[in-house]
């Protein structure tokens, strides 16, 4: 068998970062398209835990940390958005969240 | 029957079992040698990558958004896993307890409170979804062409961190050691800041009346 390097973390990264971009830009629910962009910042968090083993030494895994404290911030915040426009106009599609196209 | 006899020929019986376990235990926490085969093999490699593309190819196509959460919860342990096979396992324990324990927990209470049963019936994608689809595979050839001309510039070697010290290492780097500053402390002020702004604004976008 291969023995696995980087380029195979690699691999897998893209496969999920594209995954997290088909459901960012196809699906209607916003939770969803929420849970997308964490698809996203993980395929990024795996990037530099990868590179962090490549270089040997631990700057990705300082980054990919704080990676996560973004994550939480973005899904508090755009949640929060959620709940406060589900409550004025009863829905969370992106679809009917056309208030600013003419 | 004695009572004494019993336990005693139980003990009798049972200690070559009890003296094969206990030096397999030991095997197993103290390593003969400093280089053991490691644990990371290639197929638990990809065992984990295709846990964690399948629950990523679940999330995107699920259409009640619970089922969904539950495929990101998959794909997160995974990934988490792969983290472990990095030699990383303070970014995996931050992972499964702020990702899979936190983040996750805030989705599902967000699916609850806004309505579930209008979501489970009505189209799944949106109008432009071909448009969107084309772009993603645009983007996936890119990737693919890039790793294809550029698979000779990532080097082969995987330097072995040290495994122990690592948690260490990182909070040296997070909040410095021996009373100066590390390389990330103003990074990390600077974070935390920002989750202060993130919560303030979670809070003051959900309150009804401020």
């Amino acid at each position: 068998m291969v023995p696995i390097t980087t380029f195979h973390y690699l691999v897998v990264a893209a496969a999920l970062f594209v995954l997290g971009v088909i459901g960012v830009l196809t699906r209607r629910n916003v939770v969803i398209i929420l849970m997308s962009i964490e698809l996203i910042l993980n395929a990024v968090n795996l990037n530099l835990v990868a590179f962090s083993r490549m270089w040997g030494n631990l700057h990705g895994q300082v980054f990919a940390v704080f990676m996560v404290v973004d994550a939480a911030a973005e899904a508090a915040v755009g949640l929060g958005i959620l709940i406060a426009f589900f409550r004025n106009q009863e829905t969370i599609n992106v679809d009917e969240i056309d208030l600013l196209k003419w | 029957m004695n009572s004494a006899f019993f336990p005693a020929l139980q003990l009798a019986l049972a200690r070559p079992f009890i003296a094969s376990n206990v030096s397999f235990l030991a095997s197993l926490i103290t390593p003969p040698n400093a280089d053991m085969a490691p644990v990371a093999t290639p197929f638990f490699f990809y065992l984990l990558s295709g846990l964690a593309v399948a629950g990523g190819v679940l999330v995107i196509t699920r259409r009640n958004p619970v089922h969904c959460a539950l495929a990101l919860i998959v794909t997160l342990i995974a990934v988490a896993n792969l983290y472990l096979m990095l030699y990383a396992p303070f970014v995996a324990g931050v992972q499964i307890i702020v990702y899979a324990g936190g983040i996750m927990v805030l989705f599902l209470f967000v699916i609850m409170l806004v309505n579930i049963e209008r979501a489970s019936k009505d189209r799944r994608f949106n109008r432009i979804w071909p448009a969107g689809l084309a772009a993603a595979c645009a983007l996936m050839a890119l990737f693919v062409s890039a790793f294809v001309k550029g698979r000779t510039l990532f080097p082969d070697r995987m330097i072995k961190l040290p495994e122990i010290s690592n948690t260490q290492e990182i909070a040296n780097a997070l909040y410095g050691e021996a009373g100066r500053m590390g390389q990330y402390t103003f990074t990390f002020e600077i974070a935390s800041l920002l989750l202060l702004v993130a919560i303030l604004g979670a809070v003051i976008m959900t309150k009804k009346r401020i």
